[in-house]
């Protein structure tokens, strides 16, 4: 059946279009993708053999679900912005990387820089995340149910990162403003990067945080907080209330 | 960048496969590094006879005659066994340091590519596909094996800077990354007595293993102390007799995965390089910690 007469099928019942990357090139996915426009009814995709393939599924702008089925390479789901995207496996370096909107699931473990730069949008890694989770963040919510390597939120400069095991070396070194809730314990702490209180409304957003990434049975009081001491960069005090 | 890969097999069944399974690992990271490839596989040991591969830039020229003009020289009979560009010379164990003299007195033009009890070397300028066709690599049998595809950076991109490099008897290494203090080290190996054919950093990477592993380390210790001496970035697989190693760089941004199940372990610079692998669906994958050292005997 050729391809045209299957994504109009799957319009008109709403099953889900299928990939095969055996069969077809990632750059025809990825095309079919960028070909969405707001209203499609083609709102569920599945990505098949994957085989650690790069960039599956990078630049998605609209509100779809993409089950990948297997293990993928570098950049999966870059820049995405709306769609909720589910890696039925493991993740290369820089997943979700610069994500604007929308979700990012790795039902496995996750590589370098995961979430690196992302403005927006939840990424969740039910495994381990390895060194550099979550570098430069920038308004992107990164929930780990594992580990993270070291060097991770390095010059974080906002959003939140959720880690349900323990942190690496050098946790946080020359964050701004981003919130890191560690469960487990920490290697060490970065350049300019402190242990603070967990106050009642740190306890609440980390609570939709957990809600969010459909994390149970895990409490918010559990978790330590930590965040920048503000002594590597002019803060001034009367901005304080911005955060 | 560079890709690199290894294979240590743990069931003798897959021994007739090695080199096409190292084959398909290393040409599914052609685009880690386009400039030359190369392969160390690690044959069955005979026990009566060791192995130096060799290699020409004329081997019509330097490979005639080569064989009966080596017996003559050393006293005990040679085979050369030709592929390509290289050329694999085998004769008694005690006559390794002697044939290597011999070869070099009667063919200056020629290259050691590597000798021990097993290792056989090949490398090229060129993609893995053009290296492991012009090699026959897919038809090799062994216990594991090493690969390298190059994007060249300290070094010219030449048959003699390609990977693996092997400085010691059947111990050979690939390398991802670049390494800061190359030089110093060189000098302090060859004050030691080591000697070198080229300028590449990876090339005092492997001194410095070999230089260890005389020294009485196991390559586990030998593989630590590149954590405390060598500067640089780092991902190395090494080979060597009976053993297979894995060590990252504590900074670890050179990318690592690997698989292990009952049958082997395998090291990839990216899961590309597995997913061809039988039983990897099931296989324990993960990522090399940062300044970990792993390692495997038979």
């Amino acid at each position: 059946m050729p391809a045209t007469k299957l994504s109009k099928t799957a319009a008109h019942d709403n099953a889900s279009r299928v990939f095969d990357l055996d069969a077809m090139s990632l750059r025809e996915l990825n095309q079919a993708l960028h070909n969405l426009t707001p209203g499609s009814n083609e709102t569920a995709w599945e990505v098949l053999h994957p085989k650690g393939s790069h960039s599956v599924a990078v630049g998605v702008d609209q509100p779809v679900t993409i089950d990948v089925r297997g293990s993928v390479g570098y950049y999966c789901g870059g820049m995405n912005d709306g769609a909720a995207i589910t890696v039925h496996g493991s993740a290369g370096p820089g997943v979700g990387e610069n994500m604007m909107s929308g979700s990012i699931t790795i039902k496995g473990d996750a590589s370098q820089y995961a979430g690196a730069t992302g403005r927006g949008g939840l990424l969740v890694i039910e495994g381990n995340a390895s060194s550099r989770c979550g570098i430069s963040m920038k308004g992107i919510d990164i929930v780990v149910h594992g580990n993270i390597g070291h060097m991770s939120a390095f010059m974080a400069q906002s959003g939140n990162l959720v880690v349900l095991g323990d942190a690496g070396d050098a946790l946080g070194d020359s964050i701004y403003e981003a919130r890191l809730f560690v469960r487990g314990k920490v290697d060490s702490l970065g350049a300019d990067c402190i242990a603070k209180e967990m106050r009642p409304e740190h306890l609440e957003l980390l609570q939709g945080l957990l809600d969010r990434a459909g994390v149970t049975g895990v409490e918010p009081a559990e978790f330590k907080r930590y965040g920048s001491a503000r002594t590597l960069y002019n803060f001034n005090i009367d901005n304080a209330d911005a955060y | 960048m560079c890709g690199i890969v290894g294979l240590f097999l743990k069931d003798k069944a897959l021994e007739p496969k090695l080199g096409a399974m190292l084959s398909e690992m290393l040409i599914s990271l052609s685009d880690r590094g386009p400039d030359s490839a190369g392969i160390a596989i690690y044959g069955a040991p005979t026990g009566n006879e060791a192995k130096i591969t060799i290699q020409s830039a004329k081997p019509e020229r330097d490979f005639r005659g080569l064989d009966t003009e080596l017996a003559k020289a050393i006293g005990v009979p040679v085979s050369v066994a030709i592929k390509s560009t290289h050329a694999v010379v085998r004769t008694r164990p005690d006559k390794i340091d002697e044939a290597r003299e011999a070869i070099q007195a009667l063919r200056p033009d020629i290259r050691i590519m590597g000798a021990g009890d097993v290792v056989e070397i090949y490398k090229e300028v060129g993609l893995p596909e053009a290296v492991v066709e012009r090699f026959d690599v897919r038809h090799m049998t062994g216990t594991h094996g090493i690969g390298h595809t190059r994007m060249a950076t300290e070094s010219a991109v030449t048959t003699m800077g390609a990977h693996p490099f092997s400085t010691g008897a059947d111990q050979c290494l690939v390398h991802n990354g670049s390494l800061s203090n190359h030089n110093n080290v060189r000098r302090e190996l060859i004050r030691e007595g080591m000697t070198f054919e080229t300028e590449n950093d990876t090339e005092v990477a492997a001194a410095y293993l070999s230089s260890q592993m005389a020294h009485g380390k196991n390559l586990g210790e030998a593989l630590e102390g590149t954590l405390s001496d060598l500067d640089g970035f780092f991902t190395f697989v090494v080979g060597t007799k009976n053993g297979f190693g894995v060590v990252r760089d504590p900074i670890a941004c050179k990318p690592a995965v690997m698989a292990e199940t009952d049958q082997y372990v395998a090291f990839g610079s990216e899961y590309r390089a597995l997913t061809k692998l039988p039983g990897i669906d099931n296989a324990r994958v993960w990522e090399p910690e940062p300044a970990t050292v792993y390692f495997w005997e038979h």
